[in-house]
């Protein structure tokens, strides 16, 4: 007979025990863990938003509130779409390979229509708001600046399409949420279905 | 016959005593009583150092009682939370000391705290034997830190929003799962009523929990091992005929009796603040706090509250997300690992070498400076500065396996000096 491995029924039943035991603590943490994600009431309450572009000013910002997010809309004007071409070499995603926006916004101008800007006002490093700082070469952002969003908590950058300066905290370019133009003058936020 | 005074003591003290041999039969009263105070002997050499373990009870225990009375007034919602914390300032009876004395406590018990943590530095605490106490003292400080995190979104005033939004959105730096995480901490797409309703839960209840059985596994673990003393020696390895150690006196009452005038002290310098300046000219409460939260509008200077100011001053010297949260981590777990990093085998920087006295200065200097340029605006020789001390700060953690393996240290008496 072979000798005996010291394996009793005893042993098996011990360790069926706690494996069991511990399946079952694992599965009763489930519905613990899971109730800490979004409810259903908070996500029905992030459905999309309407804003009217006619009401804004060329080179003004307008600021509405989309998922609790500030949604930043401006109207740039020549000189600031302009700007954009020259500060290629300042920045650190120039053509947002890196960065997160639906594909109607990847390009230079970073929007549907060339003049109308629309970001999250969600700076990528830590989620403050940027601070418009459309000024051109201000005193405390220096003279290459050159007009954009300026984030107070930890100094990041931004153009004025949202492009993310080289050597600042903030990891990617603003970004675009999904929009689409259900009208000549209202921009709908939040949903694209449908092409513009 | 007549019964005197003394004999009305007597029949007292009688029944005091069969009253405790009643309760020692059914729950060791006395025996913890001798263990933890009467016959818990410390080094008779104690200084100033050695009253913050005893600060910090005293404010935990205070935090604990304004806290609770705290929560009979205030309303954890979105709409109401703000509105709640005026009242209880202007209409409730006293409200207005019951939260200032928790307000203040918040910034006093990390003031006490962080000297305390110093004084294990300054006289090799956390090394063998004590490397336990140390290392469940420094869970005692992460959980001081989410309680102070949580606690800190309750007023709901804009600066509480936008801290808890930037501390929240740490998360996200983590590669493939960070925003599905940040998303369940907060329960919402942003900081919203839900995410305060839970911070509310983890404030009062979890992480107070979690702080208060951590405590007593400390002193536990302490009481098990010995207080270390000034001359970093082992006092249990001198004992007398009974088997007490030679320079140590009980716990309760010399200890005790002196601890009271420390406690005094603090008390006396912790009213001070209470009334006459309370929110400490903006350290203790930011001045964007008293604003109620606004979602579309972070303060124009953005900064935490004072005690996390030097980690932060570490996040914001990195100019890579991931790498910036992976420093500021670093920087808090790292001291865990005290224990085994300093070689050097003698304790106090009394008996140890000109190196260990320099990088403790070093790094006392820097943590310091770097809680002061967290506060900064970060724009140029504020960058700078950070990165420099951010470098001082990991270099003392990092250089000190090398340097206290051959350390030139002075010889350790075997008896405490005076």
């Amino acid at each position: 007979m072979a000798e005996s491995t010291g394996f009793t029924r005893r042993h098996f039943l011990t360790v069926a025990t706690a494996v069991t035991g511990g399946v079952g603590a694992i599965a009763t943490a489930v519905p613990f863990l899971a109730s800490f994600k979004p409810s259903a009431r908070a996500q029905a309450l992030g459905a999309p938003v309407e804003f009217d572009v006619s009401k804004l000013e060329v080179g003004a910002l307008a600021k509405i509130e989309w998922r609790g997010h500030p949604i930043y809309i401006v109207h740039r004007s020549e000189q600031m779409l302009a700007a954009l071409k020259k500060d290629v070499s300042l920045l650190r995603d120039p053509n947002s390979e890196s960065s997160d926006q639906p594909s109607y916004a990847k390009n230079e101008h970073r929007s549907i229509r060339p003049a109308y800007l629309v970001l999250e006002g969600v700076c990528t490093h830590l989620g403050c708001a940027p601070l418009a700082r459309f000024d051109v070469a201000p005193a405390d952002l220096g003279p290459t600046w050159p007009g954009g969003f300026y984030c107070p908590c930890h100094g990041s950058k931004f153009d004025l399409a949202g492009r993310v300066f080289a050597g600042v905290p903030a990891p990617a370019n603003l970004q675009v949420p999904p929009y689409r133009f259900i009208n000549d003058n209202t921009i709908l936020i939040g949903s694209d279905t449908g092409s513009t | 016959m007549a019964s005197t005074e003394a004999d009305v003591f007597d029949r007292l003290g009688r029944g005091l005593s069969s009253l405790g041999a009643w309760i020692d039969k059914r729950f060791p009263m006395t025996k913890l009583i001798k263990e933890h105070a009467t016959e818990y002997y410390a080094s008779k050499n104690f200084n100033i150092w050695y009253g913050f373990g005893v600060i910090a009870t005293v404010v935990l225990v205070m935090q604990l009682v304004t806290g609770i009375f705290l929560t009979m007034n205030y309303k954890p919602s979105a709409e109401g939370a703000f509105a709640s914390v005026e009242y209880i300032m202007r209409d409730v009876d006293w409200g207005w000391l019951i939260r200032y004395l928790h307000s203040t406590g918040a910034s006093a018990f990390f003031i006490v705290v962080y000297l305390h943590m110093f004084r294990g530095l300054l006289y090799g605490s956390y090394k063998k034997p004590r490397e336990l106490v140390w290392i469940i003292g420094m869970f005692i400080y992460l959980c001081l830190m989410a309680e102070a995190f949580f606690g800190y979104l309750l007023p709901w005033g804009n600066m509480s929003y936008w801290g808890a939004q930037v501390i929240v959105s740490l998360f996200g730096a983590i590669p493939v799962v960070g925003n599905g995480l940040s998303e369940w901490i907060r329960g919402d797409f942003y900081i919203s009523d839900i995410t305060l309703n839970r911070f509310f839960a983890f404030h009062v209840i979890a992480v107070p929990l979690a702080l208060v059985g951590l405590v007593v596994v400390h002193i536990m673990a302490l009481h098990e091992v010995g207080s270390n003393n000034p001359d970093g020696i082992e006092i249990k390895e001198h004992k007398d005929a009974s088997g007490k150690p030679i320079d140590g006196v009980a716990f309760h009452p010399y200890h005790t009796s002196k601890d009271l005038v420390i406690v005094i002290i603090f008390l006396i310098a912790f009213s001070a603040v209470v009334f006459f300046a309370p929110d400490m000219g903006g350290y203790f409460l930011e001045h964007a706090n008293f604003e109620p939260a606004d979602p579309l509008r972070t303060p124009a200077h953005i900064a935490p509250v004072w005690y996390f100011t030097p980690f932060y001053a570490m996040l914001r010297a990195v100019p890579d997300k991931l790498l910036g949260v992976v420093f500021m981590g670093s920087a808090v777990l790292l001291p865990f690992f005290l224990p085994w990093l300093d070689r050097c085998r003698v304790k106090s920087i009394r008996y140890r070498s000109w190196i260990y006295k320099v990088a403790l200065m070093v790094f006392a200097v820097t943590f310091l400076t770097l809680g002061y340029l967290g506060m900064q605006q970060p724009t140029g020789p504020v960058v700078v500065l950070c990165r420099t001390f951010t470098i001082l700060y990991f270099a003392f953690f990092v250089s000190m396996p090398f340097y206290s393996r051959v350390e030139k240290t002075k010889p350790v008496p075997t008896r405490v000096t005076p």
